[in-house]
């Protein structure tokens, strides 16, 4: 049993990156990268309605008419997306605003139908539940990764604290003399496209490396 | 509170400042799988651009009349993808019983527009700026134009890259992330034109 859970980490997380290697649900992982408070409350958002939605999927999954269960599923999902973007509001109201309509786009994030279909609708609930955070988990950690690149060259800063202050990193370093300058281009879209892609590179790399030694 | 913007401009604005894919990231999973084939491309932006247009009519309507008269604004995701679905699947039906030629070339994309984000995206975008009607159409018809401008080129474009040398681990979706980085960033060009979000 644990065991398994392992081998569902490692897959979800590594080996079958939902990102990396299924390039699915990337609509969103590019929107909100610019900024990495947004970018937690988003995947945190996700990592829940992952994990909650493939239990409900698995634990409905002999009562669902095979017919109609990818409707079926899209509105177990939406109602966990309905939840999150309700918490979102009544708690942190600013940074809804700033997601805007990408909560409510978690919902067709195809993360979560894919889960739902390839894991969920053939597994036991709890395993499915593992196997829906962990999904989550992995697409955190990339949205993480680039979030981090683009906050600290973009704003110089990290989680909306400024690191680099006249010109020295943590205040210690003098790194820019002439002061530092927010690298605009981070902010912009074109970044995430190729940050992304540069990720995947390297991903995809280390990996044709590890197959060509076993 | 509507906001006053022409029509025309906003016609632009959606298929060029603020292209819905490459400045707000909509549509990603299909635009990458569909993208190798020209032909393919270029039916499934046919295929967005008309439930685009008509998703968003009726999103606004169903919004505007049914969800905030009942006070059930919450509901709003459940009803705009049920709508889609909907429309998605009459579509189907429509166009296989009057046209089979154009269902052969248009209606194996359909259904995976339903799943396509672009097209929820554009309904949840025209309610956060409380477009009026004559707006939503107009943008709805824009960004699915956008979008299958943005596919058509990429397609175009990955006919070339195919045949150039790119390292291994770059192949399949790394080389198209960057290239769809470049044409973001050949779009910014249009940025300072039209200032409407």
């Amino acid at each position: 049993m644990v065991g398994k859970l392992l081998t569902i980490s490692k897959e979800n997380l590594w080996t079958n990156n939902p990102i990396f290697i299924q390039i699915l649900g990337i609509c969103s992982a590019l929107a909100v990268t610019n900024n990495l408070i947004n970018t937690t409350i988003m995947s945190a958002g996700l990592i829940f309605v992952t994990g909650f939605s493939n239990l409900t999927v698995s634990l409905l999954k002999h009562i669902i008419p095979r017919k109609v269960r990818m409707i079926i599923q899209t509105l177990i999902i939406a109602f966990y997306v309905i939840i999150v973007d309700l918490i979102l509001r009544a708690f942190l109201p600013d940074i809804s605003r700033a997601l805007g309509p990408y909560i409510g786009l978690i919902i067709t994030n195809c993360i979560i139908m894919g889960r739902a279909e390839a894991f969920a609708g053939s597994h036991p609930p709890l395993i499915s539940l593992w196997d829906g955070l962990t999904s989550g988990a992995g697409y955190m950690g990339v949205l993480m990764l680039i979030a981090f690149i683009r906050e600290l060259l973009g704003y110089g800063s990290i989680f909306g604290m400024p690191v680099i202050l006249e010109g020295k990193l943590f205040g210690l370093w003098l790194i820019f003399p002439e002061g530092f300058q927010g690298w605009i281009i981070m902010l912009m879209p074109p970044s995430a496209f190729f940050l992304l892609g540069i990720f995947i590179w390297i991903a995809k790399t280390i990996m044709l490396k590890h197959k060509d030694k076993s | 509170m509507t906001p006053t913007i022409d029509p025309l401009i906003l016609l632009l604005a959606s298929i060029f400042t603020s292209n819905i894919l490459l400045s707000n990231f909509l549509g990603m999973c299909s635009f990458i799988s569909i993208s190798k084939d020209l032909k393919a491309a270029h039916g499934l932006g046919l295929a967005v651009i008309v439930v685009m247009t008509i998703t968003s009519i009726i999103n606004w309507a169903v919004y505007n009349h049914i969800l905030v008269f009942f006070e059930l604004e919450y509901l709003r995701y459940i009803v705009f993808i049920i709508v889609i679905a909907a429309v998605v699947q009459m579509l189907e039906m429509l166009i296989e019983r009057i046209s089979p030629a154009l269902y052969m070339g248009l209606g194996i994309f359909l259904p995976l527009i339903t799943v396509n984000c672009a097209i929820l995206g554009v309904s949840l975008f025209l309610q956060i700026r409380n477009y009026s009607i004559e707006q939503s159409a107009v943008y709805g018809f824009g960004s699915g134009a956008g979008w299958w401008l943005a596919i058509l080129a990429l397609a175009a474009i990955r006919k070339k890259v195919d045949a150039a040398p790119v390292p291994a681990g770059l192949k399949g979706p790394g080389i198209t992330l960057i290239i769809i980085g470049l044409m973001a960033m050949a779009f910014m060009g249009f940025s300072g034109m039209l200032n409407v979000q």
